[in-house]
């Protein structure tokens, strides 16, 4: 597929302000969270996609609030981008009782199953073969409706990225499988585990089409994404899309990118293309629709670290409650 | 009333139970015209098609995580895993995914799947496919764990866990799939949870599970011929554990004598026996005695196999000595 073309002029104008929309949120959000987390206000840790909001906001965006997204511990913006209340999400981030998962899950394992979020995964790769059943799903219920997939580089590495793929392929499912490429798992970079140059490649592997996108691109991220869906609601199968990002700060608790190994520079020259600052410079927003996305998510987060601070911690014996239906 | 086997007891539980809801579908290595490894699913795709009963790839992860994937979204998936030992291969889905799901979220979706597989030796097939690895399961919050010795519980049970909103691990024994029972044609199910009592006695409570139920009916047998009368309970389910009915056996009998075919340390027979010895103390005139595999693997040979694998003369030798105080 050849997604080099931007034919922006194809993209409707309420797409292109709801991508700029989802990519601040997030940004905002993130930087929030790391402020909560440096003073303790929010427990345990944290994995988060500063950096990386193009591919959850390209993808999301080509999706309807019917389909699904299976999301990973570094998830906060897909669930973002897929229509998750910040509130809630941001209570769950503090472990109270008006989070997604009642504080039983936390920053790793937001779900929200009225906009199609599956929940994200604490285990690396374990996402992947869930998202093959969503998709199976759908197709024995005659529903049409496709499921995106979110994982990183690492996962490409753990048996279930095969054992999906393969899957995924002979069953011709509804999936998109979307490789957060940021070039790191955890602290290992690509070169140390990868003896390829792209991850997109192994697609032909498994009989499906592998393509390479600008993960800092929203706009090319969103067309990818558009198509990868567009074959998957027409039955003709999976695709795997690799985008390659970044990610500003470190795995979780590593302040920045200090604890990066892969060249001296590298982390100046990726922050030069970040995802929000390249989208503004295309033009294709007035000041005035930049400067009101912009407070509007600042709104919204204000109103999210409040409504989080004020929510009650669970009662510690709900600690046993739920663990049947 | 009519005899069938175990097999075609699961077999009728699964066909039922796809003719009632269209949300039931098989998936596995070898369900569909190949009728599963030890025929369970035979004759199921003629009737419901490739699509309800799917051939899977060698994927054990991704054959539970497929199951996994749709029971949060709709479908009741019944996942076959052809034999026990290679659940390994998928723990992750079972008890990171499958058995979190709903605690973890929040209790805003459910996992209603069944992963069923065969555990069990006796057939000289070795380390790798002999194990008895109940516990693994019962040993993890979320899931249930089902494990039928006869027939008639075999199809009750299976219906009962394809019903359940929870994820199920349906143990299967490979040496009980011949065994014929009565079972009734109408429809009938049998309650998760529950245990039954397989042989009313006095003087001692044999609990034991699955194969091994047979093999304490058999030494009951031979006991009653001395005049001790055994009393044979049969849980059932390991999760959740039927404890009124072993210990009320208990409190009856003031004796107990625990089988399980799977290793002793932190095994099903440790579990029971901390229940016996926690809820019915006061009730016991003798210690528990734990029959169970040794803490080794399956072994191949004949010899060595029949030597871990509690035999009838390992039960009845037990109950002897409990019975004339010499534990």
């Amino acid at each position: 597929m050849d997604v080099e073309a931007e034919n922006v002029e194809q993209v409707p104008r309420d797409e292109i302000l709801q991508l700029y929309r989802s990519m601040v949120l997030i940004r905002r959000f993130e930087d929030k969270a790391y402020e909560l987390f440096s003073q303790n206000l929010i427990p345990g840790t944290l994995h988060l996609s500063a950096g990386q909001e193009a591919v959850a906001a390209g993808v999301c965006g080509a999706l309807r609030n019917e389909d699904y997204v299976e999301s990973t511990h570094r998830g906060h913006g897909h669930c973002i981008a897929k229509g998750a209340d910040v509130k809630r999400m941001m209570a769950e981030l503090m472990g109270k009782r008006d989070g997604y998962c009642k504080g039983k899950g936390g920053s790793m394992h937001i779900a929200d199953f009225n906009v199609g979020i599956l929940g994200a995964e604490g285990i690396v790769g374990a996402g992947l073969p869930i998202a093959v059943g969503a998709a199976l799903s759908c197709k024995l219920q005659g529903l049409d409706r496709v499921v995106a997939c979110f994982f990183g580089d690492g996962a490409a590495n753990n048996g279930t990225f095969g054992e999906s793929l393969n899957m995924a392929a002979i069953w011709n499912l509804p999936v998109i499988f979307v490789c957060e490429n940021n070039l790191y798992a955890m602290s290992v970079p690509y070169f140390k585990a990868f003896a390829i140059e792209n991850i997109a490649d192994r697609a032909a592997g498994y009989g499906l089409p592998g393509v390479v996108v600008d993960g800092m691109d929203v706009l090319k991220v969103y067309q990818a994404a558009s198509m990868a869906v567009s074959r998957a609601r027409k039955g003709e199968g999976p695709t795997l899309i690799e985008c390659k990002t970044y990610r500003w700060r470190g795995h979780s608790r590593l302040k920045s990118h200090e604890s990066k190994l892969y060249s001296p520079d590298e982390y100046e020259q990726w922050r030069k293309r970040d995802p929000i600052e390249v989208f503004k410079a295309k033009g294709l927003l007035s000041q005035e629709e930049v400067s009101a996305i912009e407070e509007e998510a600042e709104a919204l987060i204000r109103e999210a670290v409040e409504y989080a601070l004020n929510s009650p911690y669970p009662e510690p014996e709900e600690a046993v409650q739920d663990v049947y239906v | 009333m009519r005899e069938i086997t175990y097999v075609e007891a699961l077999r009728e539980a699964l066909r039922e139970e796809m003719r009632r809801d269209g949300r039931v579908f098989l998936l596995g290595e070898d369900i569909g015209p190949y009728g599963g490894a030890f025929t369970v699913t035979k004759g199921l795709i003629e009737e419901f098609g490739p699509e309800r009963v799917r051939d899977t790839p060698i994927s054990e992860s991704a054959i539970v995580g497929a199951a996994v994937g749709a029971a949060i979204t709709g479908m009741r998936p019944v996942a076959e895993i052809m034999f026990g030992d290679l659940t390994a291969l998928a723990m992750d889905q079972i008890c990171n995914q499958a058995a979190k799901i709903h605690y973890m979220f929040g209790g805003q979706t459910s996992c209603p799947m069944v992963l069923r597989t065969p555990f069990g030796g006796g057939v000289n097939i070795a380390e790798h496919h002999s194990q008895s690895l109940e516990a693994w399961f019962v040993h993890v919050p979320g899931l249930k764990v089902v494990a039928p010795s006869t027939p008639y519980d075999a199809k009750g049970l299976l219906k009962s866990s394809i019903r359940d909103e929870n994820p199920v691990v349906f143990c299967e024994h490979k040496q009980l799939y011949r065994v014929k029972g009565p079972v009734p044609e109408e429809e009938y199910l049998v309650p998760i949870g529950s245990g039954d009592v397989k042989r009313v006695g006095e003087d001692v409570t044999v609990v034991a599970t699955m194969w091994m139920v047979h093999k304490a009916l058999k030494a009951a047998d031979m006991l009653a011929e001395e005049g001790i009368k055994v009393e044979v309970v049969d849980p059932r389910t390991l999760n959740p554990l039927d404890k009124k009915a072993i210990v009320e056996s208990v409190m009856k009998t003031n004796r107990a004598v625990v089988v399980s075919e799977d290793v002793k340390t932190c095994g099903i027979t440790a579990e029971i026996s901390a229940v016996i010895v926690e809820e019915a103390f006061d009730y016991l005139d003798a210690p528990v005695v734990r029959i169970a595999n040794p803490d080794a693997p399956i072994p191949f040979s004949p010899p060595l196999e029949n030597y871990v694998i509690p035999s009838e003369e390992r039960i009845v030798n037990a109950v002897r000595k409990i019975v004339k105080g010499e534990v």
